[in-house]
């Protein structure tokens, strides 16, 4: 590793989104005008590229274009609202707030994301503001929720189980403040130029950007992902992220972190250029070095990220370009100081752990299933309404989980028997009357309202898993976990590169279907059929399952045995994901 | 060439006649004749006839100085007609072409348009007037109805007048527009020449007697000759439009449709169908602004619910067949009468057929009030249900009820950009009335029973008085929320075809943006080609504070008064009863404020618009 060696930056003209960018003035665009025209219930491409930025996407109803299109109506325009929430946690009122403008905004219901953030759907043009601000009124964001910046920053969403927890939810904290946007453009926009919080200004180096010191004018290539992880838990699927922060305990205390980088989910069918990704460690760095290492690696991206073509500009493809080495070397003399050698963790799984836990405090955790995250009243299960009444007696916290769950935190004694009585009331379990696999489900958005999505993944996922339960109940694998993930495109929002089996959508009814990922989320799945429909999948597991249900070894995961039997050929770098 | 009734206008007796006298007539009685036909179309003087008239000049002359000298009240008439939809229009029209055809010096006028102090020079005065809504007059009879209520109103001793009233029996205030002209100009001293006729929706039958009495005794008064036979021949019109297709509301066009679409999205409270018709092979052709009357069918679930309650037979023959039509009592009731509206009329008449004291203790002079209430979303299946027992035949009812009035729509394309396709645009109307699910005949039958394919009896109803203005240039303001935004659809496509320059501004307004958003992207294309300069919306239910096209032309006050300044003429259709009342009232408004008027000369630049036909209203 020579220390000083420079790369060039990808050349090529740059995409348009870069123009846009650059056009925008920090964000505005004519989004002012754009909002104000009544005429139609969308935005301009230029703005609706810029609105990501403030949280927020365009979308509209695809069940219902095509039919609108012959009434002479434009696409049922409407937007979805992301909520920064670092950590996924969030306070009874917030939890209120965003209950009641779901009711009266979005489309009833609240979607709690594979980020851990709050999404609101079929918000229409004219409500954004009022929702917007009425977020902000509760001390959320919406900032940066979406967009070419830093977002949700994830980690474990527990402080109160003990202080590391606690330690490592502050740093989450800092990270998100530390990378904000610091264009006033959303406070104009949204708030009527007023500024809520106070975010910590920062040191300006001499030739930074007068307005944007750390992202520059034209922000980053493309999204950039961070998360925490605190051993043995995985469930932030740290390698899955841009960059990557695994907790290192030392007698009971937090004394840093190793550092993950060049993770990342998405891809494009049919482009082996494009693949997922695992984070690699780094080394180890102190707790007050975290917002340095943060802030150095997105201006390397930044610098070097490949601003031509979209699709090649995440940050994993930067360092798999340049190589591991000539990341490290730039880091460290951005830096002025170095890494030192990772420390040793082991994990344990990816997924959650539900029902009661006490904590350290002798207060009451609950974590609850939440199928798809989608808090929506049903017959006999009135999550929604449920969650409402608890938010307004509980006293502690609302946790959004990495695997779209929820927990109920910081549950007193004193309140427990209330809680008990009203999710018995609502029909709200924990989730033990679900088999393991629907338990262990995650899936994204998807159709209707995602533009990307060339599939089911929500609406369809728990269907499918109602075709499997009764084989893996035949077997006797009913509460065993396997990983399933679904996704409608392979941009992989549900993270199904790291699913033991996975699929991601091709077209409608049509999936390829991968398997093998490791269940702590350290090894890639694999592409095992190509375009099957509901009864080839079933016709394709049903025997695999068998046969692990026969010939698996001691608590041996799904993921390792169709590896060691060889279904599959383990994948434990993107490079060799299509290989 | 021998005449016959099938290459002339004339009817069998006529042709009759006149081939019996023809045959015996001289060259030279020949051409004193034709001279003679010429001077009694008098008025109408084309190129043609012009040259003919030299030839026989002497002949002429001549018989203008029998006529003269055989008249003793002048032969001259002023016809006012006071027209919404054009109705009261044509058949004031009409008058006109009869009295032209005798000889008459005919003075024809809008009410609006008509100099008042005229009213003291004319021997005969006409008036042909509808009624709209609870009694009013129609827009462009308003102030006339005003000048003539006034203190400035002139003696008319005098005068000779008899007045056409148009309405329907099923409003509370049938005819009370011309009923109003009617006992006014006869307390102004003006003497009856007819007495009034006041017809229902089925009115041409009635119209035509009363231009026959009109007519005959215009001919005692003026001492004119009986020698031109035109009392009750009402072909004798056919003459006078020779170009138009041979399709009119008496004989309706079978269109087939083209396209039928629901414009309202999923979700929504209302459904408003699009529909595209053929005209192919009609020769019907309409210009922006007109109308298209459609007969409509009624329920079959209504009819045959009908037929069972009074345990009649479908197929029982009551009236004369027609068109393939066999006049079964489940095809006329089908096809041919009105059997969802109760007029009181209809209850008189019906109450002669049954011993229940009941109906006869409703129809009482008193009871004005029950009546109302009970005719209000009644019909005919409530009446028999109600009443009886009935003695009662299935013909004997048939013969007591109102024909089928057609439906008026208006136009939602032009002409011009569509060859051969008329578009309307139609919302079903539904509602519950007393324990049963109803709904307007031609809305329901359109959204429910009628698909690409099928056809649909129509006809084409000029409006003269909803038009583009003559100069293309000239700017126009459009205010049409709901189904009210047709005819701008029309006159948009009109410009654009046209190439026209002039600006365009349309306030549109319904419940729901994402679903109600009437032809949304025809405006968005039309705004983005520059036809449309400017698209104002407002969605009622979309915000706590409910927000009307009103609020949007106050909200722009300056900028409209600014459009008016510059001459542009602006255009109101839809609900007569708030949303037209309201736009009104945001004009004087905006007139009273931005030209720093006071509210009396702010009503008198608005009606000087009205005058100037700047302010045109198709209101329903």
């Amino acid at each position: 590793m020579t220390k000083g060696h420079k790369v060039e930056p990808v050349g090529g003209p740059p995409s348009d989104v870069e123009h846009l960018k650059k056009e925008s003035n920090y964000l505005r665009g004519s989004l002012v005008e754009s909002l104000q025209n009544r005429i139609t219930g969308g935005l301009s491409e230029l703005d609706n590229r810029l609105l990501k930025f403030h949280g927020s996407y365009m979308q509209d109803d695809r069940d219902v274009r095509n039919e609108r299109q012959k009434q002479k109506l434009e696409p049922s325009f409407q937007f979805m609202l992301r909520v920064v929430t670092p950590g996924g946690v969030s306070t009874p009122e917030q939890w209120l707030v965003i209950d009641e403008l779901a009711e009266k905004y979005g489309s009833g219901s609240i979607k709690l994301t594979t980020r851990q953030a709050f999404q609101l759907h079929g918000v229409l043009k004219w409500n954004l503001k009022d929702t917007i601000r009425t977020i902000n009124d509760t001390l959320l964001t919406t900032l940066a929720a979406c967009g070419d910046v830093n977002r949700n920053v994830m980690c474990n969403p527990n402080p109160e189980q003990s202080q590391v927890h606690s330690d490592v939810f502050y740093w989450a904290q800092q990270i998100t403040n530390h990378l904000a946007p610091r264009t006033p453009a959303y406070h104009e926009i949204w708030l009527d130029g007023e500024k809520l919080i106070d975010s910590t200004e920062l040191l300006k180096a001499e030739g930074a950007d007068p307005v944007e010191p750390i992202y520059g004018p034209v922000y980053l290539p493309r999204k950039f992902k961070i998360g925490i992880a605190v051993p043995p838990s995985n469930d932030v699927d740290v390698y899955s992220q841009d960059l990557g922060y695994i907790a290192i305990v030392e007698k009971g205390k937090l004394v840093g972190f190793n550092v993950t980088v060049g993770g990342g989910m998405g891809m494009t069918h049919g482009d082996t250029n494009t693949y997922p990704q695992l984070g690699r460690v780094i080394g180890f760095i102190r707790p007050e070095q975290v917002n340095d290492i943060a802030e150095k690696t997105v201006t390397i991206q930044r610098d070097y990220g490949n601003r031509s073509v979209r699709k090649y500009a995440r940050f994993k493809y930067t360092i798999d370009r340049h190589g591991l080495d000539w990341f490290v070397a730039e880091l460290q003399e951005r830096l002025g100081w170095e890494l030192e050698p990772a420390r040793p963790f082991h994990f344990e799984s990816s997924g959650d752990r539900y029902g009661w836990q006490k904590d350290k405090n002798g207060r009451w955790n609950l974590t609850l299933y939440i199928q798809s995250g989608r808090v929506a009243d049903q017959e006999g299960y009135e999550l929604k309404t449920g969650l409402r009444e608890i938010a307004k007696i509980h006293t502690g916290d609302f946790r959004l989980t990495a695997n779209q769950n929820l927990m109920i935190a910081g549950i007193t004694t004193a309140k427990k028997a209330k809680i008990i009585e009203l999710l018995g009331k609502h029909g709200i379990t924990d989730g033990g009357n679900h088999s393991a696999i629907r338990r262990s489900s995650l899936s994204c958005v998807a159709l209707p309202t995602c533009g990307l999505a060339m599939a089911e993944a929500e609406r369809y996922l728990p269907t499918l898993i109602d075709k499997l339960e009764p084989i893996l109940e035949e077997i006797g694998l009913r509460d065993d976990e396997i990983n399933i993930r679904m996704t409608g495109c392979p941009n992989g929002c549900a993270r199904p590169a790291l699913g033991e089996i996975a699929f991601i959508g091709k077209s409608p009814g049509k999936y390829n279907m991968y398997m093998g990922a490791g269940f702590s989320g350290d090894r890639l799945s694999k592409l095992y059929r190509e375009n099957v429909d509901e009864n080839e999948i079933l016709d394709t597991l049903t025997p695999i399952l068998h046969r692990y249900a026969a010939e698996r070894d001691n608590n041996e995961h799904f993921g390792d045995f169709v590896i060691r039997t060889g279904y599959v050929k383990p994948v434990l770098s993107g490079t060799d994901f299509h290989s | 060439m021998q005449l016959k009734v099938t290459n002339s206008p004339f009817t069998e007796e006529q042709v009759e006649l006149l081939n019996k006298l023809l045959p015996t007539l001289t060259e030279a009685q020949t051409q004193w004749l034709g001279g003679f036909l010429t001077f009694y179309r008098a008025g109408a003087a084309s190129a043609e006839t012009a040259a003919s008239a030299q030839l026989i000049a002497p002949a002429l002359e001549q018989a203008a100085q029998a006529v003269a000298s055989v008249s003793a009240a002048p032969r001259e008439a002023t016809i006012l007609f006071g027209s919404q939809t054009g109705n009261s229009q044509r058949l004031a029209g009409k008058l006109a072409e009869k009295l032209k055809a005798q000889g008459f010096d005919v003075t024809l006028s809008a009410m609006n348009a008509y100099k008042t102090n005229g009213l003291k020079k004319t021997a005969h005065l006409f008036i042909v007037a509808s009624t709209h809504g609870e009694g009013d007059p129609p827009d462009n009879a308003l102030t006339f109805h005003e000048f003539l209520y006034s203190k400035r109103a002139p003696k008319l001793d005098g005068l000779k007048f008899s007045v056409l009233a148009l309405g329907d029996t099923s409003y509370e205030f049938f005819c009370k527009t011309g009923i109003d002209f009617d006992e006014r100009l006869a307390e102004l001293g003006a003497e009856r020449l007819t007495a009034r006729v006041d017809c229902d929706l089925d009115f041409e039958g009635p119209a035509g007697e009363w231009m026959a009495s009109v007519i005959g005794a215009l001919d005692a008064a003026t001492g004119a000759g009986a020698a031109a036979a035109t009392a009750g021949a009402p072909s004798a019109s056919a003459a006078t439009a020779p170009a138009e297709s041979e399709y009119s509301r008496s004989n309706p066009f079978k269109a087939e449709v083209l396209t039928t679409i629901n414009l309202n999205g999923r979700g929504s409270d209302r459904e408003t169908r699009h529909l595209e018709l053929s005209l192919e092979g009609s020769g019907l052709s309409y210009e922006p602004g007109d109308c298209v009357g459609i007969y409509p069918e009624n329920d079959p679930a209504l009819v045959d619910s009908i037929i069972a309650a009074m345990n009649w037979s479908p197929s029982e023959v009551v009236v004369p067949g027609k068109d393939g039509d066999e006049g079964t009592l489940r095809s006329a009731l089908l096809r041919q009468f009105e059997i969802t509206v109760l007029t009181k009329p209809l209850l008189e008449k019906a109450a002669a057929f049954t011993d229940n004291g009941q109906l006869a203790e409703l129809l009482a002079p008193e009871k004005k009030a029950e009546l109302k209430a009970y005719t209000n979303g009644r019909d005919l299946l409530d009446l028999l249900q109600d009443f009886g027992p009935w003695k009662l035949t299935a013909a004997g009812l048939v013969s007591i009820l109102r024909k089928m009035p057609p439906r008026l729509y208006s136009i939602a394309s032009s002409n011009k950009a569509n060859e051969d396709e008329v578009h309307l645009t139609i919302r079903k109307v539904e509602y519950e009335a007393h324990g049963r699910a109803r709904g307007g005949v031609c809305s329901v039958q359109v959204s429910e029973r009628l698909a690409e394919g099928d056809s649909l009896p129509i006809f084409i109803q000029h409006n003269p008085n909803f038009k583009l203005p003559a100069n293309p240039e000239t700017p126009i303001i459009m205010v049409g929320p709901g189904t009210g935004v047709a005819p701008f659809r029309a006159f948009l496509e009109e410009r654009e075809e046209l190439g026209s320059e002039g600006k365009t501004w349309l306030f549109y307004g319904d419940r729901h943006f994402v679903t109600d958003f009437l032809y949304q992207t025809d405006w968005q294309r039309m705004l983005k080609d520059g036809v449309l300069t400017k698209l104002d919306v407002a969605f009622s239910r979309d915000t706590k504070e409910k927000v009307y096209v009103q609020h949007r032309m106050l909200q722009q006050a300056a900028e409209l008064y600014a459009w008016l300044q510059e001459g542009a003429h602006v255009y109101v259709c839809g609900d007569e009863k708030h949303m037209a009342h309201d736009v009104h009232n945001a004009l004087l408004t905006i007139i009273e404020q931005q030209g720093g008027l006071d509210a009396e000369a702010a009503k008198a630049y608005l009606a000087e618009l009205q005058a100037q036909q700047r302010y045109q209203r198709d209101v329903y």
